[in-house]
């Protein structure tokens, strides 16, 4: 593993947590995997392998009052931000104990209590409403960030300019992070987007601050994060990152993937950010055999009772159905 | 009482909106050039470009970023140039203001108000003439107000800034300049309370927005013929107010659904249909419906004319179905 140009300031047990928060996530998706195969879990399940690293050195890098948007592949997102483990898996589920109750399923976890303003499924619709958050932010004088993720696919949506160009010229504090992972379901960048090898400099024409990491290293995306958080919080205007990263598995559970040639598959499983991170860790004298045993360990524990938890959830009831679809409760503040 | 048009209503009630600290307007020159429609002419010097926000010409951000401020604990009010724009942003009003507090369960509200100017007859031709509040009347999560007067504009935009709900304000391009009378003592008018803005016994007359006001010449129409017609302004169409509708056409027996937008399609398909599964015995004769033709907006005047619900033709499909 290469040396991070800006090695964040962190010590051992936040190191060892981002060892934790990226083997939950592996743990977690596998299980969820294992849960879609056996029926549990309906619909449309994207999972985040292989790009851990990306949620984890980029959500750890936040306050607690900043914000968080992102895509429908949120299921890391979601247990980095916070949302437990549990609630994630009974979401999955359908259950009435999931973060949503089962109303948004895999694609939108939302938590309003950690400022998780949800997944989104509309590719590149997210970006927007990201720019609407940061609006916020400024009327209010405030200092947060808004950290939006989206796929190098979204960058072909038309709301992608739209918001890139209105967050430039009005100075939002969002930064807009985009999980290069060189597909878009299953059409390459390389014959989709004009710009996929450069694809950072796509924010020149907005002038924005713009960045190329390596995704697959959670100390390099968590420095980078840090250093972008001080000057979008000091007013400098949106910035743009691209993470470069691969996801392990297809666009879903449903996807094989046969798309993807067999050598570039290869490299990107040689990249995988768990072991390079542990094998840091170990190399560095951070972190011992043991410790990783214990870590694994409890990871694994935790999954086996998120799906334990999930599955003796009960179901909605029947009269959820049309709750939520309003609001019922006047707004304060307004003359009478 | 005060007269005034409804252009004054509604800027008028946006005024009073901007008394809370949490509200601001965004959209096209809403600012410099004090709206398309001049309905907030003055206000970017009143109240400033941190409240009055000129965008670019991006419809789809304008909503989402609508949607984001909402999320985050403002009540902004956007404004869509015309509802044929509102196309471009459609994704945003559809899948993400209205289906946020649902996906959520409830842990997210969107009290976000789109203003926009829908109907045509102004020779703007196919792109410009459009009415998609019947589309937008489709979807839960959403609400979709049409007023057609300024009492109405006034009252239902003071409800709908009260609402922690998505809403749709639908203002008629050929109503800016009607006039009315506008109590000077506070009111509101709840969404989903339809106004009869003409009694009568003989035969309902359903209608909103524009057609309205044709439907109220139809009436007098029908009057020198001796027939009195009730007319119905449903003013809002998410909720639309069934109950009022009922009543009436279990007194008349006869009624016809008036709106602008085409036929096919169209919400009076939804309000025949309810009439006829709730009031069936008590009707003499098929529901009628009145709507835009099946056709593109032309240019011609004539031929935009011909295109668009008119008194005659209300007479005439009552006349078809009533023998009146």
């Amino acid at each position: 593993m290469l040396k991070p140009a800006n090695v964040p300031d962190l010590n051992k047990t936040d190191l060892l947590e981002y060892y934790r928060q990226m083997k939950l996530i592996r743990e977690f998706e596998r299980e969820s995997e294992r849960q879609y195969t056996r029926g549990n879990i309906k619909g449309f399940l994207h999972v985040y392998n292989g790009e851990e690293a990306i949620a984890v050195g980029a959500i750890n890098s936040l306050r607690s009052d900043d914000y968080v948007v992102t895509h429908y592949r949120d299921h890391g997102q979601a247990l980095v931000r916070g949302i437990s483990s549990n609630e994630v898996m009974a979401e999955l589920m359908g259950k009435a104990t999931g973060c949503s109750k089962g109303k948004g399923g895999s694609m939108h976890m939302f938590s309003s209590e950690l400022n998780f303003m949800g997944g989104y499924a509309i590719v590149g619709g997210q970006l927007t409403i990201a720019a609407g958050i940061g609006m916020a932010i400024q009327y209010r004088g405030d200092d947060q960030v808004v950290l939006c993720f989206f796929g190098d696919g979204a960058v072909n949506e038309g709301e992608f300019h739209e918001a890139m160009n209105l967050a430039a010229i009005w100075k939002l504090p969002v930064v807009f992070f985009c999980e290069h992972n060189l597909y878009g379901m299953g059409a390459s960048s390389k014959e989709t987007l004009v710009m996929w090898d450069s694809l950072h400099e796509m924010a020149a024409a907005y002038g924005m601050d713009r960045y190329e990491v390596d995704g697959n290293d959670v100390l390099a995306v968590s420095g980078l994060m840090q250093k972008v958080n001080v000057d979008v919080r000091a007013g400098a205007g949106p910035a743009f990152i691209v993470a470069k990263t691969y996801r392990l598995r297809g666009h879903s559970v449903a996807d094989p993937a046969d798309y993807r040639p067999d050598e570039e598959v290869k490299y990107w499983a040689s990249q995988d950010p768990i072991p390079r991170f542990r094998e840091w860790l170990a190399e560095e004298g951070i972190a011992t055999v043991e410790d990783f045993e214990e870590i694994d360990a409890s990871v694994e524990e935790e999954v086996v009772k998120a799906a334990e938890f999930a599955e003796s959830s009960p179901w909605p009831e029947p009269g959820a159905l049309y709750e939520g679809v309003y609001s019922d409760r006047p707004a304060e503040g307004i003359p009478a | 009482m005060t007269e005034m048009i409804l252009r004054e209503a509604v800027t008028k009630a946006l005024r009073e909106a901007l008394e809370d600290d949490r509200v601001f307007i965004m959209g096209e020159d809403i600012g410099a050039y004090g709206g398309a429609y001049a309905v907030t002419r003055g206000f970017l010097d009143e109240f400033g470009p941190e409240r009055i926000m000129d965008t670019p010409i991006s419809e789809s951000v304008i909503v989402g970023a609508g949607v984001g401020s909402a999320l985050a604990g403002l009540r902004p009010i956007v404004e869509l140039m015309t509802i044929n724009f509102s196309l471009v942003a459609i994704d945003q009003i559809v899948n993400h203001a209205a289906k946020l507090r649902y996906m959520s369960d409830g842990q997210f509200s969107v009290p976000l108000v789109i203003r926009t100017v829908t109907g045509g007859g102004g020779q703007l031709a196919a792109t410009h003439s459009q009415s998609f509040e019947n589309w937008y009347a489709s979807v839960p999560g959403l609400k979709v107000a049409v007023p057609a007067t300024p009492y109405d504009a006034l009252g239902l935009f003071r409800a709908a800034m009260k609402d922690d709900n998505p809403i749709l304000f639908a203002e008629h391009s050929l109503l800016y300049g009607m006039r009315g009378e506008v109590p000077d003592e506070w009111y509101e008018i709840p969404f989903g309370q339809a106004d009869i803005k003409r009694k009568g016994n003989d035969v309902t007359i359903v209608a909103y927005s524009r057609m309205t006001h044709v439907a109220l010449q139809a009436a007098a129409m029908l009057e020198e013929k001796g027939r009195q017609a009730e007319v119905i302004d449903l003013r809002t169409l998410r909720p639309w107010d069934k109950e009022t509708v009922l009543e009436s056409v279990r007194k008349t027996n006869r009624v016809v659904v008036v709106e602008e937008t085409w036929k096919t399609g169209g919400f009076s398909g939804e309000i025949a249909s309810t009439i006829q599964e709730e009031a069936f015995d008590d009707l003499d004769g098929p529901v009628a419906r009145v709507g835009g033709l099946d056709v593109p907006a032309p240019y011609n005047g004539t031929l935009e004319a011909a295109a668009i619900p008119n008194s005659e033709r209300i007479i005439k499909a009552l006349s078809d179905n009533y023998g009146i």
